[in-house]
């Protein structure tokens, strides 16, 4: 059995009145590739947002990596530094070039000296093909290639866990395929992966397990082969008959 | 030959139109002209109000006639293109074409054909024009208000190398590059603060504040050395404890001839003034008003409330007076909540009035920029681990400066511009002195001189300061 890097016990959240998690239980073990999916509105984003605390949660637990998370969470910056992610909107920082975007965190978070952090993220940049890029701005590249440099800028920090919220959701049909290609990649290096997506493709290929979100709560938590071969609950079937 | 139509030039006709619109257009410039030049009416038998509209009249026909698409003319189509698409537009163009023609010669004989320089004294100017006398004999006072003739090369000193310091970015290597902003935030300040200070003020002070300047300048390079786990206890103590020796021990006052040593004569701020003033005061306040603004920018967004509030109180109360009651305020009611021995200079007082007057502008233009950016700028910089200071440094601040750049641009200028204020605690710069020489008996009634130098002074900073602001807009400009 191996330790769960991710627990989230009875997740309550509301945004005001609207309650948007709903007794949300979880575990994610170590090296496993979760997709989430679901319709728009069911709080997908939120559950993986709360997972690094960039919205903080009401009621009940959630520990990242054995430190829990709350109000008294010290060192939070500590456990954000462990925990990639990647966002819809990419959320580059266009004053700096795409080689600065991935040295800044490791050299003033990690304390690296500036040439190590440099060859890292040109490891990095390597593996997702956009080396080349590395002393042009954001926004002189493409949303595809921006994606991916936001992946590495992401794995330059080494992270245990990754999360991605919606990576291809903004991008042209063509570029998709590039982010989807980083992303196999990486989950074959055995990284510990949370995706949001709609790309069911992605999920065959990669996924351990599943979730289907509607409503705050989690209706369906399957293997991947059996999620699709015999989802369980009606709404999953309605939208699995939607998407496919 | 085709049919002319006049209401509808054509191609068919075209250089028929357009030698009567060129020629029509000719003559009525011509007659403004030489209205304008020579005082010659040439259409004065007409009666008045037509002789008045004829250039206009004549004009506007001939825009007309010339206005004739695609003529494969280059200039002919730009002209219509750009200036004489309607019958409305042409006549807005003839009026303003004529509006600066008029008014060049009576501008010109002002400013230069009927103006004097020569002399020095009232009675030189006999032209109609400006008594430029006024400004050439005043200019010593304009430039450097009631300081001592004998000391203004310290004036011009510091200046010049104020400006040679302030240019050394330009020549920095890549190697000195990065410490520029340390440079340009700390050491350049200082450095013209010292040089205002001891070079500009002079006298005694010398010796009573620089016990301080050498303690810290001392205790800075030796703190180079100091290992890191110290540094903290270092700068903490040894800075004081070198300041009190210093005054107690090394420099006693008694034990020194402080005649022999008091360095440059001493010149009250109350002397100071003029353009040199302005410099001066402008100068402080952009430094300072910048740095404090952003902090209350970011407290005004600060999660704590009490920062939030005691920035949102000081931003409203600093936007809520005139400039003129916080002067006003700083030399009169300020001094009375002091202690009786304590001493600030008048002109440092204004100086602080003016900076926390403009810091809270300055705070809420930065507040704009930072409400413009997108929230998904914090969350990526919070999800790569960054707290709240290495996140508004790094990511934040640069992004939402480089937005506001017109804004503080504005501001600044606005401020250079509020300067003249400062007469109301009797600190006279340039625009001050103007009033203090057009008040003198020898020389009354050249106000207008004055204010034409102080408007045109102003304008030189002023366009600079936009200017500069620009270029960096442009070189600060990644996006696309």
């Amino acid at each position: 059995m191996s330790e769960s890097i991710i627990q989230m016990k009875k997740v309550n959240k509301w945004f005001g009145e609207f309650q948007v998690l709903k007794n949300i239980d979880l575990e994610v073990e170590k090296n496993k590739k979760i997709v989430v999916c679901g319709p728009s509105g069911s709080g997908k984003s939120t559950l993986i947002r709360c997972i690094n605390r960039l919205e903080e949660h009401q009621e009940g637990q959630i520990i990242v990596d054995n430190n829990e998370l709350n109000d008294n969470t010290k060192n939070i910056e500590q456990i954000r530094a462990e925990v990639g992610m990647v966002f819809q909107q990419f959320n580059l920082f266009p004053h700096l070039s795409i080689l600065d975007n991935c040295t800044l965190a490791p050299i003033w978070v990690k304390k690296l000296p500036k040439k190590e952090a440099e060859e890292l993220a040109m490891k990095q940049l390597e593996k997702v093909q956009i080396s080349d890029q590395a002393l042009k701005y954001p926004g002189q590249l493409s949303g595809g290639q921006q994606q991916r440099c936001a992946i590495a800028r992401a794995l330059c920090m080494e992270p245990k866990i990754m999360l991605f919220d919606e990576p291809t959701s903004a991008l042209d049909p063509e570029m998709i395929k590039e982010v989807l290609d980083a992303m196999v990649n990486l989950a074959k290096a055995g990284m510990t992966m949370i995706v949001v997506t709609h790309e069911m493709g992605f999920a065959k290929e990669v996924a351990d397990e599943v979730i289907f979100m509607d409503e705050g709560m989690i209706v369906e938590k399957a293997e991947t082969k059996e999620f699709f071969a015999n989802p369980k609950s009606d709404r999953t079937k309605l939208f699995l008959s939607q998407i496919l | 030959m085709n049919k002319l139509n006049l209401l509808k030039p054509d191609l068919n006709n075209l250089n028929t139109y357009l030698y009567a619109g060129s020629f029509l257009i000719f003559i009525s410039l011509l007659d403004v002209f030489l209205n304008s030049f020579f005082a010659i009416n040439v259409t004065s038998y007409l009666p008045q109000t037509i002789s008045f509209i004829l250039p206009l009249f004549l004009g506007f026909i001939g825009l007309h006639l010339v206005r004739i698409e695609f003529t494969g003319i280059k200039n002919l189509d730009l002209l219509n293109k750009n200036i004489n698409t309607t019958n409305f537009n042409a006549i807005l163009t003839l009026i303003i074409i004529f509006v600066i023609i008029k008014s060049i010669p009576p501008i010109l004989s002002w400013f230069i054909i009927d103006a004097n320089i020569t002399g020095d004294t009232k009675e030189a100017c006999t032209g109609s024009g400006a008594c430029w006398t006024y400004i050439k004999i005043w200019l010593r006072r304009f430039v450097y208000g009631m300081y001592p003739n004998a000391e203004q090369w310290r004036i011009n000193l510091s200046f010049i190398s104020l400006l040679a310091l302030g240019s050394v970015g330009y020549f920095a290597t890549e190697k000195f590059k990065k410490y520029l902003t340390l440079y340009y935030v700390v050491i350049y300040p200082f450095i013209a603060f010292l040089f205002i200070f001891f070079f500009i003020s002079g006298g005694p002070v010398f010796f009573e504040f620089s016990y301080g300047i050498i303690a810290f300048a001392v205790s800075i390079i030796v703190g180079f050395f100091v290992p890191k786990k110290l540094k903290v206890w270092y700068f903490l103590l040894v800075p004081i404890i070198l300041y009190i020796s210093l005054k107690y021990f090394l420099f006693y006052e008694e034990s020194i001839d402080l005649g022999k040593l008091n360095g440059f004569n001493w010149v009250e701020t109350g002397a100071w003034g003029g353009l040199s003033l302005t410099f001066i005061v402008s100068f402080f306040c952009l430094i300072f008003c910048f740095p404090v603004g952003m902090f209350l920018a970011l407290g005004r967004r600060s999660a704590l409330p009490t920062i939030r509030y005691i920035s949102i109180g000081f931003i409203e109360f600093w936007r809520g007076v005139p400039l003129i009651t916080v002067l006003f305020m700083s030399s009169v009611m300020f001094p009375m909540f002091l202690p009786e021995d304590f001493f600030m200079d008048k002109l440092v007082r204004v100086i602080i009035a003016i900076s926390l007057f403009e810091a809270a502008y300055v705070a809420e233009v930065i507040r704009g920029g930072l409400q413009a950016l997108p929230r998904g700028q914090y969350d990526a910089a919070k999800s790569l681990g960054m707290g709240y200071w290495k996140m508004h440094i790094l990511v934040i601040l640069p992004q939402a400066l480089k937005l506001v750049i017109p804004g503080i641009a504005n501001t600044f200028l606005a401020l250079v511009k509020d300067t003249p204020l400062i007469f109301v605690v009797g600190l006279l710069e340039l625009v001050g002195m103007l009033n203090l020489a057009k008040t003198n008996p020898d020389w009354l009634g050249f106000a207008m001189e004055g204010y034409v130098f102080a408007a045109i002074i102003f304008w030189i900073i002023c366009y600079a300061m936009s200017k500069y602001s620009y270029n960096l807009e442009i070189k600060y400009k990644t996006e696309r």
